[in-house]
């Protein structure tokens, strides 16, 4: 699989790293030379383009016409836009891309056709609406949009949950435990699974529940 | 509910290009208001304008709801980064239905592709190049 990142930030980094370690292709295309020289020099296994990844020949020459995904990092909005729409429009990717800052943006780039819209200040202010102490989950992923989260807490000896089978857990029914990785190991839960100290529970949840198995976790409200 | 065509026109960008249009368009006694993300930018604007300002960021659907973009006839898009221009002129068109969208864009590459989405758009280095070449090759009987 072919895989261009526009951008130059924190994420492009790590994604890179995330992708090249699973055997992805990886361009990155970046307008900074100084950025590129050192993206290189960290990841030898991908292509870096020096250009602006919103202008439709360098999209070319990062090899968009036999690339799968596009993802748009870059901390411009519109450019995002242009990035994705160029990329399905001439070169014919279907899965796009975009992080966006505005959240109403998310909207805007759906109708306009961008195929996935992320908003990291939607994220996260969603979070602190719902109060949810962030620190206590060490992970979380929104899928579609937000329509749904898999989070992923760790256990400590304070939580109320400690020792219940999850049968005998408060979690709502919106939310489901998918996974334990205990000891480094994932084990696949069953509803007589006791919850031990130091346990990660992968939770799939609906946003609006995301409090309350927090709250069935911690046994305590803020 | 509108009278005329063309009657109210939004310019996004008041550089050079965006206060002059807005000028000469004032002029012929349209109703205008501009949009900008400087306030200081509005100083470009001659003493003929008789429109009205609003010094917001057009890519954030709130300005461009305050500007009263669902009952534009004519967006204009002439801020000095063509994404920008871009982004605004597909709100306008896709999302606000206004009949009549210009965008300026300094790079041609891409005109092609916002053309075929019904997005009007103006190259100026373009059409310096096309007023350079008819006055180079003028007199030679090319033309």
């Amino acid at each position: 699989m072919n895989i261009i990142i526009v951008g130059g930030g924190k994420e492009v980094h790590f994604l890179t790293r995330s992708f090249i370690s699973k055997g992805y292709n990886v361009t990155i295309i970046n307008n900074k030379k100084e950025h590129c020289e050192k993206l290189a020099r960290m990841h030898e296994k991908a292509s870096i383009v020096y250009g602006d990844g919103t202008k439709p020949y360098v999209l070319e020459d990062a090899g968009a016409a036999y690339s799968n995904i596009v993802i748009a990092l870059t901390p411009k909005d519109p450019d995002n836009l242009v990035i994705c729409q160029l990329s399905e429009k001439i070169f014919k990717i279907r899965k796009t891309f975009a992080v966006v800052n505005d959240p109403k943006n998310i909207d805007v780039f759906n109708r306009l056709g961008v195929g996935t819209v992320i908003s990291t200040s939607d994220i996260i202010s969603s979070l602190i609406e719902q109060k949810i102490s962030v620190d206590e989950i060490t992970n979380l992923i929104p899928i579609e949009e937000g329509k749904v989260a898999i989070m992923e807490v760790e256990i400590n000896k304070d939580h109320d949950i400690l020792g219940k089978q999850l049968v005998n857990s408060n979690l709502p029914k919106e939310a489901i435990v998918g996974c334990i990785i205990r000891n480094g190991n994932a084990v696949i839960p069953r509803g007589d699974t006791v919850i031990l100290n130091k346990d990660k529970l992968i939770i799939l949840s609906l946003p609006k529940v995301q409090s309350d198995v927090l709250t069935a976790i911690r046994g305590r409200i803020d | 509910m509108k009278k005329n065509k063309d009657e109210y026109i939004i310019i996004v960008g008041c550089g050079r290009l965006g206060a002059n249009l807005a000028s000469l368009l004032s002029k012929a006694r349209k109703s205008i208001v501009v949009i900008d993300n400087d306030r200081d930018a509005f100083n470009r604007l001659s003493d003929e304008f008789s429109g009205f300002t609003i010094e917001a960021d057009a890519t954030e659907e709130a300005a461009l709801l305050e500007a009263k973009i669902e009952r534009a006839d004519v967006v204009v898009a002439t801020t000095n980064d063509d994404n920008t221009n871009i982004m605004i002129a597909q709100i306008a068109k896709s999302i606000y239905n206004v009949d009549k969208v210009v965008a300026r864009l300094f790079e041609p590459s891409r005109q092609k592709v916002y053309e075929e989405l019904d997005i009007e758009t103006i190259c100026p280095t373009e059409l310096s190049a096309i007023a350079f070449r008819n006055i180079i090759l003028e007199g030679q009987g090319e033309g």
